[in-house]
């Protein structure tokens, strides 16, 4: 029942006639394109050639184009070539798709050195350029924030508190079990490579230093530039996708007051909030590890703690939170205004403004670092 | 409800039907849309589907291509029961329909060429030459110009949109296309011809076409038959004389309105 295509060749003094049968239609398309080169072969030499479809069953736009396409390369190697006995809806359709060559696409051919080059000194460029892009909008955001503190009534609260509510509230549990295990894992090791010194009761020390100075910070800044960032990206992305981020100008609101400020405020504040709920639970991990694994009982825990840190160590830690959020938030609005107008570019954005928000939060954390040893902190 | 005898949209002639809707019910959350509808498409006709505006014109669309959950009713397509197919068969129908959605849906990160091959590739085994050359017909013959092949949907203006969308709908040569408002977006002249290719393609394919459309040219010029919505079942169908002859207020308000009249009388 399922015909598929078939040709027969008949010579006639010179002349080729040939029949065409079957279905020539796009599920049989190999066989179609198989056929079509052997008529070209079964032909060469020969005079002009009839074409016969009155025998066709079925013809689509794939059949009629590989046929009508044969036609003519039969005409242009000087063998004149002509449908005949085509039924009229199939006469139609030949001549709706009327075969016509469509040039090939030009490539510009490069070398791979010059294209590599190139390649390099685009990227060069592009850092450049996002360089002075995070500047300027860091300028635009400012200004911004100090409208809104010259005009509190247009400040956002809803979405202030729906964003730290995100932010925040919902990101609770991952950074308070995260920075649990890390601790745990600091002291075990810790405690692990002092014993060969007999200088376990140290433990606590690398713990307090470690954990209030760096890790929490730098943990709780990871986890939101891949949590938050990346909701931000992809939030604002997809409204600039959407024309949305332009419906937003034209009525006069200012995408940067109403969709980036909320969301940088709350990463301002919720930061630091999670800092110190992450350096809680670093501590009680630690603790809870010195324990049960190094026979530090709380006690000499919180006592030999108290020695070990100052209130610098704890302030070193949270003044660095603001900054993180910052960073994190100008790189995730960033990435998600250079969204254009495809889903991939979405997903490129959202990739590279995790990346680059981790990046610039361990490069700022270094940066602090150099800062405090410079004033002795 | 199944066993009711169904009332034939048209006198019953000996046509085949390719989409028969029964007693169907689709809802949201509390919101019923339709219920108890029962539609009839034959092979070879050019269906206009008409309504007014949140009728469900495009949930019915969705709901015949499965992609809206139904909550009573059946929908045969081709003869076959949608509900009772194993993934295979369903795929084999899926293969024979084309839909243009309403807002394009063409995919953002592929040129409108790449979005015409998605289709071909996927089902049908041909060389990299015809692939290109039948893509290329298809974007020619729906008038966009070949330079739009490589661009992507972003770049491209509404009614270029509705072009492409329509060119991937037919990328297959398929025996059903759903269109959702094809004309919608483009000037007078471009729908014209949009129109005349549909008719085309029926003439030479024997193409069924679903069409949801308010424009009142294609109804007249190029609609074997339409088919009103409304109150969440179908309220009038026939050819347009049917039409204009209905009592119903909303299709006499529709086909009997200023617009309606000003196109009568050309
Ligand atoms: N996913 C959904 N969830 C809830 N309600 C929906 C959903 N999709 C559609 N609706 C509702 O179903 C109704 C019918 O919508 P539909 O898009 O089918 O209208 P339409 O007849 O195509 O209108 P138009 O001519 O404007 O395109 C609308 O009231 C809409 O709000
Ligand atoms: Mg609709």
């Amino acid at each position: 029942m399922n015909s598929g295509p078939a040709i027969t060749v008949e010579e006639h003094g010179g002349d080729v006639l040939l029949v065409v049968s079957g279905r020539w239609t796009a599920p049989h398309a190999a066989e179609v394109e198989r056929l079509a080169a052997m008529i070209l072969e079964a032909t060469r030499g020969g005079g002009s050639v009839r074409i016969d479809l009155a025998a066709v069953e079925r013809l689509d736009t794939l059949g009629a184009w590989v046929l009508d396409r044969t036609r003519h390369e039969l005409g242009d190697r000087g063998q004149p070539a002509d449908f005949v006995g085509a039924r009229p809806e199939h006469q139609t359709l030949l001549d709706e798709i009327a075969y016509r060559g469509f040039q090939e696409p030009t490539r510009v051919k490069t070398s791979r050195v010059v294209d590599f080059l190139a390649d390099v000194g685009r990227a060069v460029v592009d850092a450049g350029k996002d360089f002075v892009r995070g500047v300027s909008f860091l300028g635009e955001v400012m200004v911004a924030l100090f409208a809104v503190l010259i005009n509190p009534r247009r400040f956002r609260f809803p979405a202030l508190v729906h964003q730290l509510e995100f932010i925040a509230f919902r990101g609770v549990p991952i950074i308070a079990l995260i920075s649990f295990l890390v601790g745990a894992i600091v002291a075990q090791q810790g405690i692990f490579q002092l014993q060969r010194f007999g200088a376990t009761p140290f433990v606590v020390d690398l713990i307090g230093i470690l954990v209030l100075r760096e890790l929490a910070v730098l943990l709780t800044s990871i986890m939101i530039a891949g949590r938050s960032g990346s909701a931000f990206t992809a939030e604002i992305g997809s409204m600039k996708m959407r024309e949305e981020v332009d419906a937003l100008r034209v009525m006069g609101l200012d995408p940067v007051q109403v969709l980036i400020v909320p969301r940088i405020l709350a990463l301002i504040v919720s930061l630091p909030l999670l800092t110190f709920l992450s350096m809680m639970s670093a501590l009680l991990g630690g603790g809870l590890v010195s324990w049960f694994y190094g026979g530090i009982s709380p006690e000499i825990f919180l006592a030999r703690l108290q020695g070990a840190i100052a209130l610098s160590t704890f302030l070193v830690g949270i003044i660095k939170a603001p900054f993180m959020a910052l960073v994190i938030g100008l790189i995730a609005s960033l990435e998600g205004l250079a969204v254009q107008g495809s889903a991939e570019s979405l997903g490129r954005q959202v990739t590279s403004s995790v990346v680059k928000s981790i990046f610039m939060v361990i490069v700022v954390d270094g940066l602090f670092a150099m800062f405090f040893a410079a004033i002795n902190y | 409800m199944d066993d009711a005898p169904h009332t034939p949209l048209r006198s019953a002639d000996e046509r085949e039907v390719v989409i028969r809707v029964r007693g169907l019910e689709v809802g949201f959350g509390e919101r019923t849309i339709m219920k108890g509808l029962d539609l009839d498409v034959y092979r070879g006709e050019i269906l206009g589907f008409v309504g007014a505006s949140g009728t469900g014109k495009s949930v019915l669309t969705r709901a015949i291509l499965g992609l809206v959950p139904k909550r009573a009713g059946t929908i045969e397509v081709f003869g076959e029961d949608l509900d009772g197919l194993n993934p295979a068969s369903r795929r084999a129908i899926e293969r024979r329909w084309g839909v243009l959605f309403q807002h394009g849906a063409l995919f953002s990160s592929l040129t409108v060429k790449q979005n015409v091959q998605v289709p071909m590739r996927e089902y049908l085994d041909m060389s990299d030459r015809l692939l290109e050359e039948l893509a290329m017909l298809k974007i020619e013959m729906v008038g966009l110009s070949p330079d739009a092949a490589d661009k992507y949907p972003s770049d491209l203006s509404g009614g270029m949109i509705k072009r492409a969308a329509l060119a991937r709908a037919l990328a297959l040569d398929p025996e059903i296309v759903f269109l959702d408002e094809p004309t919608s977006g483009l000037d007078p002249i471009g729908a014209g011809d949009f129109d005349d290719l549909i008719a085309t393609l029926q003439k030479t394919l024997g193409l069924t076409v679903f069409m949801v459309t308010h424009d009142l040219d294609s109804l007249h010029s190029v609609c074997d038959r339409i088919a009103a919505l409304g109150e969440g079942r179908i309220i009038a169908s026939g050819t347009i004389e049917d039409m204009l002859a209905s009592d119903h207020p909303w299709v006499k308000a529709y086909f009997h309105g200023k617009r309606a009249r000003a196109v009568m009388a050309e």
